[in-house]
């Protein structure tokens, strides 16, 4: 299945694109998603605990399922106000 | 038509948001702006580019008003947080409230400007004489009650 992955600040700056598309093994999660990632941009490692994650538009964790055609969102910790 | 909350790239509007929430029962009306600062840990900033999941950003500043609301019913609340490029001295992000009395409207203020910077997805981007960095704060996580309780005690000091 595929999925549209958004990246944010400095996720953004090490993927080089804030969407990317990429397939996922069918009954995957989050986390695979991101298992995925990381072997592709090892910045990535980095983040690990710090990060968060929404799918859909909506706060998810990384057990979360995801399916067909769902937008992933990683999120590095926050800096607004 | 002002929204109780926004994301927005245009310049913020307090005096709109006071009209928003004041009315007849309200004696109180406390306004906060969050300005871009000339300095941040040793360095001159000369300007910051803020950076927001937009959709993610305005359920979030939602969900921080309806929070505010469960703890301060009383309270009517407004916020609106700009992105895109910001100078020195422009303001970043407004919150008005406003209340019978005023310890409720700075208490509900003060929890408000402490959530966003807890969860809402938005991310300063500093330029600063010598470089530029991504500032990284708070791992986004609305259901994590020690942070919820942290913003609390913030407002109740």
């Amino acid at each position: 299945m595929r999925v549209t992955v958004r990246l944010f600040a400095r996720l953004r700056d090490l993927g080089g694109a804030g969407e990317l598309s990429r397939e996922v093994p069918p009954g995957g999660t989050v986390a695979d998603l991101w298992t995925g990632l990381v072997r592709e941009f090892p910045g990535f490692a980095a983040y690990g605990q710090s990060l968060s994650c929404a799918v859909n538009a909506e706060y998810a964790k990384f057990h979360t399922p995801i399916a067909d055609g769902d937008e992933v969102a990683f999120l590095p910790p926050v800096s607004g106000g | 038509m002002t929204a109780t909350t926004a994301i927005t790239p245009a310049v913020l509007d307090l005096q709109a948001l006071v009209r928003l929430v004041e009315g007849p029962g309200h004696g109180a009306v406390v306004a906060f702006l969050g300005l871009v600062r000339d300095h941040n840990v040793g360095r001159r900033v000369t300007h910051l580019v803020y950076e927001s999941y937009d959709v993610l950003a305005l359920k979030a500043l939602d969900r921080i008003v309806q929070e505010a609301a469960e703890h301060w019913p009383s309270v009517r609340m407004a916020v609106h947080h700009r992105t895109g490029r910001l100078e020195i001295g422009e303001a970043s992000v407004a919150i008005v409230t406003a209340s019978a009395h005023r310890a409720d409207a700075f208490s509900a203020s003060r929890y408000a400007i402490e959530r966003i910077k807890q969860i809402v997805p938005i991310w300063k981007h500093e330029y600063f004489e010598g470089g530029d960095a991504w500032i990284e704060g708070a791992t986004a996580d609305p259901d994590n009650v020690d942070a919820r309780a942290h913003a609390m005690r913030m407002a109740c000091a």
